[in-house]
């Protein structure tokens, strides 16, 4: 078997789970020292094979700055500490994402508060119900803590930012629709 | 609100063996998982948070219009037994069962709706229908998520959707199951193909109470893995669909099994009666084979006057928690064993076995009929 990195023949095989994922690296000897992976304190795979913004050096690590998760804990457990988490850890987010679902943007129901969603019309529905349920009495708000999440505009700016560094145009394209959609007449930043 | 005997005491709408294909998918399930915007989840977060969240998002549970005389209860309220049971009932999950303080569920009359508060999300909507019927089971708590969400700010994001603890649950937070009972892909050992077939569409297949359960009762459970990328309505008609091709398998499998080999099916259910009948130790794995195998007779008609529903509901109280809170108290295992037994015999005195059922292999082969499908 060929090492992963190089042409020569591998001897230094590794199974890793990742994020219930089952990861196999074949690594030829000089490959595995190089990536330190036959060191005592080497076996994080994912440092050395995942993207380089999700590493963590100690003095440097990503923490959530809503929650105070640390980019370890995210990749030590696999879950993220809060929903904003999510905003804090998006550099390299997508690969994940990508190896895990069929997409990386949701395309299903949306909250009526965020931009409303057209009700989802059920391809079998025989008799379809629609509810328009507006005799309950709405239940009492719930506080939003001081440390809410920024608004989605802000956060589509900021991934549109990046997609254009990334030379993503296609994705560019979306999000700059969605900003229009979401706030027709923003005053440009 | 609904106390605990009453809940348990009456059987779930979803028990009644009724439903599409009802012959072989015992239950549709659909569950949503939601958080709250701006607060750390479950897993992160403090005691005291979870039982502020709580106590904040408790009431407003409870005042859905679905939720009206159902039950809900604390989790620091709940025996250790009582917690198993509604897992047996598949009515909260093991993680949640495991947890105590912050937590609480809350179940609408019938039992079809659960509601998990600080699950490994802060909430997990489940709605569960008898049959292949994930699209009505969708429909129940795509409702409850609408009606919550109207009060509680969900933690949502245009690009990557409902944000949950787990990446893995991200984007529809929708994880659509069918419980299928297979006992003739398992007798004619067609079950790993079509396993590896289901699995190689990006389904998974599991046991009876999910992740890394056996398959005992030749029980399997098939859900979507991605939750991302695809609409709610598109996951769920990709699942029936596949689910439709199983449950072709499985009709074509027990015709097989009629036709080609009527004496080992008879055999096989035969068998299981007369120890279901008359033994007085049973373990939960042989009781759980064994019931499998009558229900399958019971379908291919070979065991005189057995209702599917007697059977599913002896499949519920043969169950730890179920003996022992019928018990009223803490069982070792060798009790719950003679217990277990005690109700089979019990259950199937008002069953006549399949030897007093005409033997000639001259009735007619071919699949079962599927139930109406109203």
């Amino acid at each position: 078997m060929k090492c992963d990195v190089c042409e020569n023949e591998a001897s230094v095989f590794l199974t890793q789970i990742i994020n219930g994922q089952m990861t196999t690296v074949n690594l030829c000897e000089s490959c595995s020292k190089a990536k330190g992976v036959t060191e005592e304190t080497g076996f994080g795979l994912a440092e050395a094979f995942l993207t380089p913004s999700m590493r963590s050096e100690d003095s440097m690590e990503v923490v959530c700055n809503a929650c105070g998760f640390t980019a370890s804990q995210l990749k030590k457990i696999g879950r993220m500490g809060c929903p904003e988490c999510y905003h804090s850890f998006r550099e390299g987010l997508d690969g994940l994402l990508r190896n895990m679902h069929k997409g990386t943007r949701h395309v299903g129901k949306r909250p009526a508060s965020v931009g409303g969603t057209a009700p989802q019309l059920l391809p079998r529905q025989r008799t379809s119900v629609v509810r328009e349920e507006t005799s309950t009495p709405p239940p009492p708000p719930l506080p939003v803590p001081a440390q809410a999440q920024p608004s989605d505009v802000s956060k589509l700016r900021a991934d549109l930012d990046l997609a254009v560094k990334e030379e993503r145009y296609e994705d560019a394209a979306k999000l700059k629709a969605e900003i229009e959609r979401l706030q027709p007449k923003a005053p440009s930043k | 609100m609904m106390r605990f005997a009453t809940l348990i005491k009456n059987p779930a709408d979803w028990m009644k063996g009724t439903g599409p294909h009802s012959e072989i998918v015992m239950t549709s399930r659909v569950r949503l998982a939601r958080n709250l915007r701006g607060f750390p989840f479950p897993g992160f977060s403090q005691e005291r948070q979870r039982v502020d969240l709580l106590e904040q998002v408790r009431p407003v549970v409870e005042q859905l219009p679905e939720m009206r005389d159902g039950y809900s209860e604390d989790y620091t309220d709940l025996s250790k037994i009582r917690k198993q049971v509604l897992v047996e009932r598949h009515l909260v999950s093991r993680e949640h069962a495991a947890r105590s303080s912050g937590c609480a569920v809350v179940v609408d009359r019938k039992q079809s709706i659960s509601i998990m508060i600080n699950e490994e999300d802060h909430f997990r909507i489940q709605g569960i229908r008898p049959g292949l019927n994930l699209h009505s089971a969708y429909e129940l708590v795509d409702r409850v998520d609408s009606e919550l969400e109207s009060g509680l700010p969900f933690a949502f994001d245009s690009k990557l959707g409902y944000l949950t603890a787990c990446p893995t649950n991200l984007g529809t937070g929708m994880r659509a199951s069918v419980m299928l009972h297979l006992p003739a892909l398992v007798l004619t050992e067609q079950i790993n193909p079509v396993i590896k077939a289901v699995g190689k569409i990006g389904l998974a297949v599991r046991g009876l109470y999910g992740e890394g359960t056996e398959a005992l009762g030749n029980l399997f459970q098939i859900s979507n893995q991605h939750t991302l990328g695809e609409a709610e309505p598109e996951i769920i008609a990709q699942i029936e669909k596949v689910i439709e091709g199983v449950v072709r398998s499985e009709q074509n499998a027990r015709a097989k099994l009629k036709e080609d080999h009527h004496t080992m099916l008879q055999d096989q259910v035969g068998r299981a009666y007369a120890i279901l009948r008359y033994a007085h130790v049973l373990s939960s794995k042989e009781a759980l084979n064994l019931l499998s195998m009558l229900r399958l007779g019971a379908d291919l008609d070979l065991v005189g006057n057995c209702d599917r529903s007697l059977i599913d509901m002896m499949l519920l109280e043969i169950q730890p928690a179920h003996l022992q809170l019928n018990a009223a108290r803490e069982l070792s295992p060798d009790e719950r064993d003679s217990m277990r037994a005690e109700i089979t015999r019990a259950r199937l005195q008002s069953i006549h076995g399949p030897g007093s059922f005409p033997t000639s292999q001259s009735t007619p082969g071919g699949p079962p009929s599927a139930p109406n499908d109203e």
